[in-house]
């Protein structure tokens, strides 16, 4: 499926029912230049709007919400040993956890990447 | 920068200078003690085995190397500090040898109270002249700086509320969004839940949208007055008579308290609780990031749970209460605890009163009225080419007052392709430290201004006209003279994103240093 | 008045720039119930001389550490400063700068800050240290909130030697946090070991075990065992040391395991002031930074590649994190630093160790002059430069009694502990500033005391 977006500026792409979450790369050129990121382990529950990792640049810190519910399968772990690829590569391998959805229905209040780019144009 | 190169990377008056690592040596001493008596060791098993490898300096090296490092920094007795909510004034020498005395600087904390009278009285008139300047009944001295001494009001506002039985219920501290980010932080740090006040359009606290927030989960407000955006709170009676109504406690940052100091009490205003930062209305040396010292009054509403220690008179002379078992607490005292080992900074005490008894209530007034004219002469000098976003717009009538800081945004960079940093470091290279900058963060790209009391007119004057010729060179169009700036300094842009991705907090032998990065 | 440089034409030249007709009309947003026409009830200005001489006559009352034979210890050491260190702080550019905000003008105090973290980082065997704290004793109360933040836990337990005015800091600032706080209640001077008990407080819910070392009472023991059976339980062991000098003849702490240590740095360059300003250190291990207080100086590199210093890893403190912070302090101790730093540097490795030894002399030739008094007992068998005694009375009326003559004996445990039912218990301080002269002195004013 295609990505879903939220209002904090964080992407979700469901594969099966493992939801890989990253921030957006408008959210990062907000932030410049990343230093710092901390990824949840494995096993943690969390629930859709808990904090779940933080991103740090020089000047700024912010939250990593969970844009849903579930359990943590995997933290990015090469994110926090080159904070530089959320940078670089924010749609892609600069992906921050993984989750098993506890409910799929959770994603049907996200915005898809067209209600997504309009949201993002509203903010400038 | 002149494009000469010099040999040893000196650049005449301007000199480079290592750390005492690179040129100092475990052989080397700047002391000469005595020799050491022959005694049998006492120190069980917990003697080193090894020494300490850290390199010394001989006296004569030592004092070239700290003298070198100190030309490389800007400071308020050689420059204008125009560090809005930081209050950069003059600090007169005269506190500094008082300090000195070693009556005041040689004594111990605990020696016994009736050898340290005078160190007692001392604290005594210090705690007469800040009660009476914010016409509040108690203060407690020990809080060793201004967010030392907010987590002290708290503390006290906490204390209450539990007293009360409360504290279960009362979970909600109010913070204005253009707070200092210790507010919030001291709230969250008591386990308070910080909600947020938004600003209205004057930048001042939205009345009504704080009346909505209040109701019996209301703890307390915390806010800053004169405020952050350099605005006395108009309907700052209001805010507190209202707070008072459902049970909440005022806290006041006083940060800004040389705005207003001889002229305007707190206590006045409703104020419950509310640091003082000697370092800023009393002149204490800022010392390159401390030591401050915050002494917090409050009302009589908190008065009985003021932390341990404080001084009392009685007819054997002065004494400290420093413990909770002291027969002198009264039946209706209830100190909250001890926020520090000893009493609090003593010398800092000294030098705030030194200069309180040189200015008098007469010289404190005129301080507080210099300050804001001052501000205002700037603002009246800058709002036609820099925008003030809570002024009246200048073809719209005369300037609206500020206090003591005068605050623009970065809507005059506007199509410039700068930005407030890139104006601030320009500033360097024009021999100013830069304003306050992107705080308070309600603004866009905020400068704030805060030139002092202490500033002559020609200083202003000078500022003034160097500010207008840079927002005329950033509306001209020349991009290098910002970008590239600083380029006179010591040093240029660093790379903080370096310095964040990969600390290096300490020195390493070079040969060593890529073990330790293992 | 000689602090306004604004004389009365320059006031009104300005406020009718401003368009304005008086000051009055800048403070029109203040209620006017508030307003106050007068000057408030204080006395009006004074010159510089009349300043001086009130103050001299307040501070001529107080008995000073250098007029006397002079022996109090516990927490603040009178130690000799070198002329040197004072000039050096007393420069402008040092004393009148503001926090190094702006790297490119202030590499002076970056840099000296970054020397002190070294220093102690070398000193106390960590391999971090912060640029400071505002002393000791709030040092190690943010110590134990970084173990909470480290280990997810919020209980810490303390060791009965723990300096008590250090121990109510920390309960103060966790009862007030919402945190717990179990202190080993098995008190007393004499130099037993006390890790079992240490041990046996620690349950699931306990982040740290906080010891102190040399101790309150003067105590001196390697650790290392403790500190290895406390991070065995997933606690983390927190080392204070209330003397820095003592670091040039003892173990490290980082050596015997601490995986934090908090100190009071007053001893090297700072005078007693009466309690304050002091510096507090705060070292910790490298995996831990990000959950650090205080700030940080860290090196880079200029636009030019040149190197250069900056506050770092601010994103932890509050103008940024804000409610999120690890701490809400906002300054360190710059200045008291530059004078450990400058002291420390006078001193190097070898002065300090020296120094050190010269300190343990003293106090070793001091304790057995008064031990040897009849009915006193020395309670601490290991000790670096300060031990306690047992004395056959009331210590805190033994102290009035021999300031009556002149002397400053040392603190009595009782002042700080009323109720720990040591009131017969003596801690006493030798340093270098001692003579043989203050010691056999002190001892005779001991002996008639006693008799």
């Amino acid at each position: 499926m295609s990505k879903k977006y939220t209002k904090d500026h964080e992407w979700v792409q469901l594969d099966g029912d493992v939801a890989t979450v990253g921030i957006t790369d408008y959210a990062q050129s907000q932030l410049g230049d990343v230093v710092f990121v901390e990824v949840p382990e494995a096993g943690r529950q969390v629930g859709q709007g808990d904090d779940a990792a933080v991103v740090e640049s020089v000047k700024a810190a912010s939250e990593v919400y969970a844009p849903v519910s579930g359990e943590i399968v995997e933290g990015n772990a090469a994110l926090e040993d080159n904070p530089a690829m959320v940078n670089e590569d924010a749609d892609e391998t600069g992906w921050f956890f993984k989750l098993k959805l506890s409910d799929a229905s959770q994603l049907d209040e996200l915005m898809d990447e067209a209600a997504y780019a309009e949201f993002v144009k509203e903010l400038d | 920068m002149s494009e000469k190169q010099t040999f040893s990377g000196n650049r005449g008056l301007q000199l480079e200078e290592p750390l005492i690592f690179e040129i100092g040596s475990y052989q080397n001493c700047g002391v000469d003690l005595e020799d050491v008596p022959d005694v049998a060791s006492c120190l069980g098993d917990c003697a080193a085995t090894g020494t300490v490898e850290l390199p010394g300096l001989s006296e004569p090296e030592a004092m070239r190397h700290f003298v070198r490092l100190s030309q490389k920094n800007h400071a308020i007795d050689a420059g204008l500090y125009p560090l809005g909510s930081c209050t950069m004034k003059h600090n007169p020498r005269l506190n500094e040898k008082m300090a000195r005395l070693p009556g005041f600087s040689d004594i111990h904390p605990l020696q016994p109270q009736a050898t340290v009278q005078g160190a007692l009285q001392l604290m005594d008139d210090l705690a007469h002249w800040l009660k009476t300047l914010t016409g509040l009944p108690a203060v407690a001295l020990s809080p060793k700086a201004g967010a030392h001494g907010e987590l002290c009001g708290m503390m006290a506002i906490r204390a209450a509320i539990e007293a009360k039985g409360e504290l279960a219920t009362r979970t909600r501290v109010l913070v204005p969004e253009s707070a200092h980010g210790t507010n919030p932080a001291t709230a969250a740090l008591l386990g308070f839940k910080v909600d947020g006040i938004p600003a209205n359009a004057e930048g001042r606290v939205d009345l009504a949208a704080f009346k909505e927030k209040l109701g019996d989960d209301v703890a307390a407000i915390m806010l800053t007055n004169p405020n952050t955006c350099g605005l006395f709170e108009r309907d700052i009676i209001e805010i507190a008579d209202a707070l008072h109504e459902v049970g909440g406690y005022f806290y006041c940052d006083g940060a800004n308290f040389n705005a207003i100091v001889g002229r305007v009490r707190p206590g006045d205003l409703g104020v419950d609780a509310m640091h003082i930062n000697l370092h800023k209305t009393f002149s204490t040396p800022h010392g390159g990031g401390g030591p401050g010292s915050g002494p917090t009054v409050l009302s009589d509403r908190l008065a009985a749970f003021a932390p341990l220690p404080f001084v009392v008179s009685g007819e054997d002379g002065f004494a400290l209460v420093e413990t909770m078992d002291d027969a002198r607490l009264g039946a209706d005292e209830h100190p909250f605890g001890r926020m520090v080992a000893f009493h609090g900074q003593m010398g800092m005490y000294v030098r705030a009163l030194s200069y309180m008894m040189s200015h008098g209530s007469d010289g404190l007034r005129q301080v507080a009225e210099d300050a804001v004219l001052n501000a205002n002469y700037i603002l009246a000098n800058l709002r036609d080419v820099m925008t003030a976003p809570f002024d009246t717009p200048v073809d719209k009538g005369p300037q609206t007052p500020c206090m003591h800081e005068a605050l623009f945004d970065d809507s005059f960079l506007k199509d410039t392709g700068l930005d407030t940093l890139d104006f601030a470091k320009a500033m360097i290279d024009e021999g100013y430290h830069p304003m306050t900058m992107y705080f308070p963060l309600v603004v866009h790209g905020a400068m704030l201004i805060e030139p002092t009391e202490t500033e002559s007119k020609a200083s202003l004057d000078l500022f003034i006209a160097t500010m207008r010729d840079l927002v005329k060179g950033a509306k001209e169009g020349d991009m290098a003279r910002f970008k590239n700036a600083p380029e006179l300094a010591p040093r240029r842009r660093l790379d903080e994103t370096q310095a964040a991705r990969n600390p290096i907090l300490r020195w390493h032998e070079p040969k060593l240093e890529a073990q330790a990065a293992e | 008045m000689r602090y306004l440089p604004l004389t009365d034409n320059d006031r009104q030249t300005m406020l009718s720039q401003i368009g304005v007709g008086s000051v009055d009309d800048l403070f029109v947003d203040v209620p006017a119930s508030a307003q106050r026409e007068g000057t408030v009830d204080l006395p009006r200005h004074l010159g510089e001389m009349q300043v001086e001489r009130q103050l001299s006559a307040m501070a001529a009352k107080n008995m000073t550490a250098s007029s006397v034979p002079f022996f109090c210890g516990a927490g603040a050491y009178k130690h000799h400063v070198p002329a040197t260190v004072d000039h050096i702080i007393q420069r402008s550019e040092f004393l009148t700068s503001y926090t190094p905000y702006q790297p490119e003008i202030t590499q002076g105090t970056l840099q000296y800050l970054f020397e002190f973290q070294t220093q102690v980082s070398e000193l106390t065997g960590m391999p971090v240290a912060n640029a400071s704290m505002y002393d000791g004793s709030t040092a190690t109360a943010e110590a134990v909130l970084m173990a909470h933040r480290v280990t997810r836990k919020s209980r810490a337990v303390l060791s009965a030697r723990l300096h008590p005015h250090y121990t109510a800091v920390v309960e103060n600032l966790s009862e007030m946090g919402g945190f717990a706080v179990a202190q080993n209640p098995v008190g007393g001077a004499a130099g037993v070991q006390e890790a079992e008990d240490l041990l046996a407080l620690i349950d699931e819910d306990t982040s740290c075990v906080v010891i102190q070392n040399p101790d309150f009472f003067g105590n001196v023991s390697d650790f290392s065992a403790l500190a290895a059976a406390v991070q065995e339980k997933g606690c983390l062991l927190i080392a204070v040391v209330p003397e820095i000098v003592s670091l040039g003849l003892l173990k490290r702490p980082g050596d015997m395991g601490a995986d934090i240590v908090t100190g009071e740095g007053q001893s090297i360059g700072n005078g007693l002031n009466f309690g304050g300003p002091y510096v507090g250190l705060f070292a910790a291990k490298q995996k831990h930074i990000r959950q650090m207080p205080g700030r940080l100086c860290g090196e880079t590199v200029d636009a030019d590649g040149q190197r250069g210093f900056v506050l770092t890893l601010s994103t932890r403190e509050q103008h940024i994190r804000r409610d999120k912070a690890t701490s809400n302090i906002c300054t360190n101790s710059g200045l008291c630093s530059l004078a450990f730093t400058a002291h420390m540097t006078l001193l190097g490795g070898k002065g300090l160790r020296h120094l050190a030894q010269l300190n343990h002399a003293r106090a070793v030739q001091l304790s057995q002059s008064l031990s040897a008094l009849d009915g006193v007992d020395l309670l601490t068998p290991a000790f670096f430069n300060e031990f306690s005694l047992r004395l056959p009375q009331s210590a805190a009326s033994v102290v009035e009694a021999l300031a009556e003559k002149g002397v400053l004996g040392g603190v009595p445990v009782s002042r700080l502990s009323p109720g720990a039912g040591l009131d017969d218990v003596l801690v006493v301080a030798a340093t270098e500033a001692n003579t043989q002269e203050d010691i056999a002195a002190y001892a005779a004013a001991l002996k008639e005391v006693l008799a």
